[in-house]
């Protein structure tokens, strides 16, 4: 079955950047939490609560597909989000544009997507259980 | 890519509204970064025959090679000329500063110059823009906060830097209001900024730095370290507690300065304990960028404001050196007066502990009437009424009545004054952290290059040092503090020092390309250290036992009651060290 990203626990979060370096880090192969699929940020200034903008993996249609002229974005098996080639993209953005809760990054040097590949590394390095892998299907 | 090699300043003249960016492979090379470059850059810029807020001194901000890419990396060294002392000024925050930085694609910052008019700074990576502020003048830290937000894009990665107005008046000991909840807090970077015009600096920045071809060995390196920060003990004091454990533990021991130091112990410190606020107004923490500890413990603080439940709240952040600044110290037995005061202190934009220890100073002062409640506009101050110490610290941020201005030049000046110099709690010219542990606090602090407990963890040498020797003591000071140097070089938070030994220093740093072994690093830290010394020494810094207070050498301690000729005896053995390594 697969797995979606979710976060289930954002009023825990203590803003601390770890996910979104470790999604730069261990996919994206850099070292700034701007390369990154999830991005925390707080609602209005820092007294505010944070939250997670991340990918909700659409039932289909699913919009950055419908969007993608290439193969590079296929729906994944079992219906939800969906799977990225990054050989196949062209690095035409309509995707980024298409993402109905703008969690698409776009990666200027590289001029691709940064989309949510679903691995959970940035569950592994969240200290406060913030974040989910959940089974759908 | 990284700066690997060099570190990368960015240059900001006020006076003139240039800016540029000059490359130092030198300065990599033999002091990598933080502490250890802020100090050298401040060697080659400061003026030592000019005035602390005079607009040729710099103020420098530095980061290290592996800031925000290792967990708990995350503190900017902060060096200038100290207001407070006159002699050398180093501070350390953490926020999002550091991290804002190093992907705007700096590894420091130098401000120079003055400006006209009050203005704040924006470096947006490569754009670096001067833009008024004065509609900000005389607006607290936490609304300059809000009107910049509106102003600046980045949410999330930004980083805003502000003074209140106890920093444009040039109160001796403001601070630098860090991201809302962090500061550069000790000898008065505030103040200094108020004399450049500078109300504040929004840093941002989007640089590419990929990783490495081959990843592995940092990617290996970085999850051991992490591993070690969340499932170890290294660090468990202060995501659990935090700082504020310290209070009944030092309290028990006879350790917690209280009624300006008249006392070690606090009837009141169980209300005002670690473990009261935690059960009581912990609402959640919250970290710096790139730490998972989150250290920082947020209070909501509640009060009632009219009949018919209703109340006001706000959110407090706290630590154990503000509970003893504004509760035992002056006699506050009660979370609701140490909040009010935390808020008040902050907002206005000054050091709490310095706050603290100026208010000490004055309550005892005026028991003894050595100042009068005139001359403080009609506030008759009294232990414990932090109502009246609310007031109070209002007026020192005004400076509107003559005792309010003295206080704003801190205690010592106030006290040579009015008289009073032999109870004012501060060593080297600056208010003493939350301990009173014996000889090795009170030394380490004048000794401490920021006079500051965390320099050398003096109050840790007073609790554990066996056999406690003059020569053993003398020698702890020291090699601490050079270890220290080396942490704080590479801008790692010191709650992490138990986690980040030299060994696995050096591992992290050799993942990402830099090779330096233990005994190259900790020859550094040595190094570092006395080149601060004599740096210090040039800026004007003399450790002399006839200055501390007499107040220290009558309020007992865990080590017993101190005896100023062996104050003298250890600071004696220190210039013997001193001559030997210089």
């Amino acid at each position: 079955m697969p797995k979606i990203l979710t976060a289930p626990a954002m009023a825990r979060c203590i803003d601390c950047n770890s996910c979104m370096l470790a999604c730069a880090r261990m996919i994206y192969n850099s070292f700034s939490p701007h390369k990154s699929a999830i991005q925390i940020r707080s609602r209005g200034g820092a007294m505010g609560r944070l939250a997670a903008n991340i990918c909700t993996a659409c039932a289909e249609p699913v919009p950055c597909v419908e969007a993608c002229p290439t193969e590079a974005l296929t729906v994944r098996t079992g219906g939800r989000g969906m799977t990225y080639r990054k050989a196949e993209c062209i690095g035409c953005h309509k995707c980024v544009e298409a993402c109905p809760v703008q969690v698409i990054g776009w990666d200027e040097e590289e001029t691709k997507p940064v989309v949510c590949v679903f691995c959970g590394q940035c569950v592994r390095f969240c200290p406060h259980d913030c974040l989910a892998l959940e089974e759908v299907g | 890519m990284l700066n690997a090699e060099v570190v990368r300043i960015l240059h900001v003249d006020l006076t003139t509204g240039n800016s540029h960016v000059e490359d130092r492979a030198d300065l990599f090379r033999d002091y990598l970064g933080g502490t250890g470059v802020a100090m050298r850059l401040l060697d080659e810029l400061v003026r030592a025959d000019l005035d602390p807020f005079d607009p040729a001194q710099p103020v420098i901000f530095a980061i290290g090679p592996l800031t925000t890419i290792f967990p708990v990396v995350t503190k900017v060294a902060a060096t200038f000329r100290s207001p407070l002392t006159g002699e050398y000024g180093e501070s350390h925050a953490g926020g999002h500063f550091a991290s804002a930085l190093r992907y705007a694609g700096y590894d420091a910052l130098v401000i120079t110059g003055a400006a006209q008019r009050l203005v704040y700074l924006l470096i947006d990576g490569d754009r670096v823009e001067i833009r008024p502020a004065d509609a900000m003048a005389g607006m607290d830290t936490i609304e300059t906060g809000r009107v910049i937000r509106n102003q600046v894009e980045g949410a999330g990665h930004r980083s805003i830097l502000r003074i209140g107005p106890a920093g444009e008046r040039r109160v001796r000991y403001a601070s630098v209001n860090v991201d809302t909840w962090r500061h550069f807090g000790r000898l008065g970077l505030g103040a200094v900024l108020g004399s450049k015009k500078l109300k504040a600096l929004a840093v941002l920045g989007q640089k590419h730095l990929p990783l490495p071809t081959d990843s592995r060995a940092y990617k290996k390196a970085y999850a051991e370290v992490y591993d070690k920060v969340l499932h170890t003990d290294a660090m468990k004091k202060y995501h659990e507690l935090g700082t504020p454990s310290n209070i009944l533990p030092l309290n028990e021991l006879g350790a917690l300065p209280t009624y300006n130091v008249r006392q070690g112990y606090f009837g009141e410190a169980e209300e005002i304990s670690g473990e009261s606020f935690a059960d009581h107004e912990l609402i959640t923490k919250h970290a710096c960028a790139g730490c998972q500890i989150g250290c920082i413990h947020i209070a909501l603080y509640r009060r009632p404001f009219a009949p018919g439940w209703e109340f006001e709240s706000t959110m407090v952040a706290y630590d154990h050196e503000l509970i003893y600044a504004v509760g035992s110290l002056l006699g506050v037995g009660n979370r609701d007066g140490i909040l009010h005061l935390i808020e008040e202190i902050d907002r206005l934009g000054m050091d709490t502990i310095s706050c603290g220890t100026a208010l000490a100073w004055a309550t005892e002062a005026m028991e003894r009437g050595a100042v009068r409640p005139e001359q403080l506009g009609g506030l008759d101050l009294r232990w414990g009424d932090a109502e009246r110490y609310g007031r109070a610290v209002a007026a020192i941020a005004r400076g509107d009545t003559e005792l309010g201005q003295w206080l704003g030049q801190g205690e010592v000046a106030a006290a040579r004054h009015y008289g009073g110099q032999e109870y004012v709690a501060a060593a080297g010219g600056q208010g003493i952290a939350g301990y009173w542990t014996g000889y090795a606090h009170v030394v380490g602090h004048l000794l401490g290059a920021r006079h500051s407990h965390l320099d050398n963890a003096g109050y840790g040498i007073d609790q554990k040092l066996e056999p406690y020797t003059d020569e053993a003591i003398v020698d702890r000071i020291i090699a601490d503090e050079a270890e220290r140097t080396v942490q704080t070089s590479i801008a790692i938070c010191l709650f992490a020092r138990g986690v980040y030994d030299l060994e696995t220093v050096s591992q992290a740093l050799g993942s990402i390309g830099v090779q330096r072994s233990a005994d190259e690093l900790r020859a550094m830290g040595q190094r570092v250290y006395w080149e601060r010394v004599r740096l210090r020494e040039q800026l004007g810094f003399q450790a002399r036992a006839e200055d501390l207070p007499g107040r220290f050498f009558e309020t007992p301690t865990p080590r017993g009651q101190m005896d100023r000729a062996r104050v003298a005896h250890l600071l004696e053995l220190y210039q013997a060290r001193r001559a030997a390594a210089m």
